[in-house]
């Protein structure tokens, strides 16, 4: 036998394996109420997987345990701390957020269309864009730094408003080039240990990486609340481990790049109830 | 200036210590995607194989692979396949092909090449997610490609 059917055997082989090391079957019911959407059938442009899973099936029974009930939820203290900031006034047009926002439930629906392209500028825009803008165009305040706590806080308080309404980011039309080249990034071998977005998250779903379980690689439920960390992560700086640990040089968090991967990510993810802010290990 | 100083050691080891070794530049892979010639000439130390193998540093081939050797270290990782066996199932050749770079036995596989320094793209320094400051080096010396492979090669099921 040669390698090539060598490998083939091993390909077939490997398969029953991942189907059994694969996802849980718990369903996702948020406060014992909100019903989510966490596996699905793949959208048609994610042509290498049937079934769609959140993260959320991956994790372990304690972790999973703290995103269904508020109460428990780490992340849910960030996104108080956000609510405040929502009401304080900043900046040299002495206005809030709630000045000009007539309450932050007025954002319902918007995470499930993000990221999108701005229709004045072309520019495809994340959540961190539209906050930032406000904050430096309309209230004359300093921008805030991508990742931080302020920032993510207010990007988790946003996105929570949209908690189970399915994703359904717009991949064609104006957003059409940006979905291409995030594409084309997912499937890049970057790194010393050329490996793609896709070798992981695509290949080896459901597989255990030395001590990580791993998913698909979905972005419904970000910003999530790392237990590791203790703190919001935001989907870039997410992006960026991953791309480091390729043995790589990252792109930068608010970089094109990673605005375009993740519009790429998030349409990988078209149907998957809206989860922030999920809880990860 | 600290720069330098570096290249210039390393030049002066490279050139002392690692006379007889094949670069990774230069390794033969036969059609197969095996390596006959030794790329050090020096015999492999299993021992110092097996921490490679384990060291998430080094080989950390635990990451993909489980093995039953090394079951003291937790969290062996299942991308690749179980590698116990793996010195019935390969010759030295093929196990030294298998560790400088995968890709000549399985086309397209997951694992990673671990004799290779270009040919990346956007390589970083080690794992600060950063432009490496200095020339790129392999994953693993040439020695150390060695003492992996005379691990594997005491991987037998009997
Ligand atoms: C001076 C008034 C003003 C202030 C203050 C302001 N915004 Fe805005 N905001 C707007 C306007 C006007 C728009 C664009 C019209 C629209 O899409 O609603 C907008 C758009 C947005 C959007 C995008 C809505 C969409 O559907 O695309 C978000 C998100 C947003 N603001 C969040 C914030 C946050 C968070 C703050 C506080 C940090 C803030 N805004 C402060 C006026 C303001
Ligand atoms: C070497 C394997 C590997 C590669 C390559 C990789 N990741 Fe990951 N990724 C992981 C691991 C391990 C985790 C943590 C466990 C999990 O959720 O899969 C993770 C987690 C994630 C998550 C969080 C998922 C969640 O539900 O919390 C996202 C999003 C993600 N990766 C995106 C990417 C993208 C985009 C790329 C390509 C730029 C990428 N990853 C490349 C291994 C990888
Ligand atoms: C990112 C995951 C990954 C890492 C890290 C990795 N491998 Fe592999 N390895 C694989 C995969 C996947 C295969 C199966 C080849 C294929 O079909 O693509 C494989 C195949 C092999 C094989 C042949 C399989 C057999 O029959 O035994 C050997 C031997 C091997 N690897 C050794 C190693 C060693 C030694 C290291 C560390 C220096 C290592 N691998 C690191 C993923 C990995």
């Amino acid at each position: 036998m040669n390698n090539k059917a060598l490998a083939a055997v091993t390909a077939v082989l490997a398969f029953p394996a991942l189907v059994a090391a694969g996802p849980d079957d718990d369903n996702l019911v948020i406060n014992d109420e909100l019903d989510m959407i966490s596996v699905t059938e793949a959208p048609a442009h994610t042509e290498n997987l049937d079934t769609i899973y959140s993260g959320w099936h991956f994790r372990t029974d304690e972790t999973q345990a703290l995103q269904i009930d508020d109460f428990d939820n780490p992340a849910m203290i960030f996104v108080d701390q956000a609510a405040d900031l929502f009401e304080t006034v900043d900046g040299a047009a002495e206005k809030s957020c709630a000045s000009c926002h007539d309450g932050v439930e007025s954002f319902e629906g918007l995470q499930a269309s993000m990221p999108k392209v701005d229709a004045e500028s072309g520019k495809l825009v994340v959540m961190e864009d539209l906050i930032n803008k406000c904050r430096t165009d309309r209230m004359e305040a300093d921008a805030l730094k991508w990742s931080g706590a302020d920032m993510q806080g207010l990007v988790a308080l946003i996105g929570l408003q949209s908690r189970g309404i399915p994703m359904n980011v717009a991949i064609d039309g104006a957003a059409a080039p940006f979905w291409e080249q995030g594409k084309e990034m997912y499937y890049t071998r970057y790194g010393q240990l050329e490996l793609s977005c896709a070798n992981c998250h695509e290949e080896n779903w459901g597989n255990m990486i030395r001590a990580d379980h791993l998913s698909q690689g979905m972005i419904n439920g970000f910003p999530t609340y790392r237990l590791k960390q203790a703190k919001l992560i935001s989907r870039h700086n997410r992006f960026r481990g991953c791309i480091r640990d390729t043995r790589a040089e990252t792109f930068a968090e608010g970089s094109d790049e990673f605005r375009a991967l993740e519009l790429y990510v998030a349409s990988r993810g078209n149907g998957l109830s809206v989860e922030t802010p999920a809880v990860r290990q | 200036m600290k720069l330098r100083l570096i290249t210039l050691v390393c030049a002066m080891t490279g050139g002392a210590a690692f006379a007889a070794e094949t670069g990774p530049k230069d390794v033969q892979f036969d059609d197969y995607g095996a390596i006959e010639q030794s790329l050090t000439g020096v015999a492999g130390d299993a021992a110092n194989g097996a921490l490679i193998v384990g060291e998430k540093s080094k080989g950390n081939c635990v990451a993909c692979h489980e093995l039953t050797a090394l079951a003291d270290i937790p969290f062996h990782g299942e991308v690749g396949p179980m590698l116990d066996g793996a010195g019935d199932r390969w010759s030295e050749a093929e196990l030294r092909g298998l560790v400088a770079n995968a890709k000549m036995t399985f086309e397209g596989t997951v694992m990673p090449a671990f004799y290779k320094d270009d040919g990346y793209i956007r390589p970083g320094d080690a794992y600060t997610g950063k432009a490496p400051s200095a020339p790129l080096t392999s994953i693993l010396t040439a020695q150390e490609i060695e003492d992996v492979v005379a691990f594997l090669a005491t991987l037998k099921e009997q």
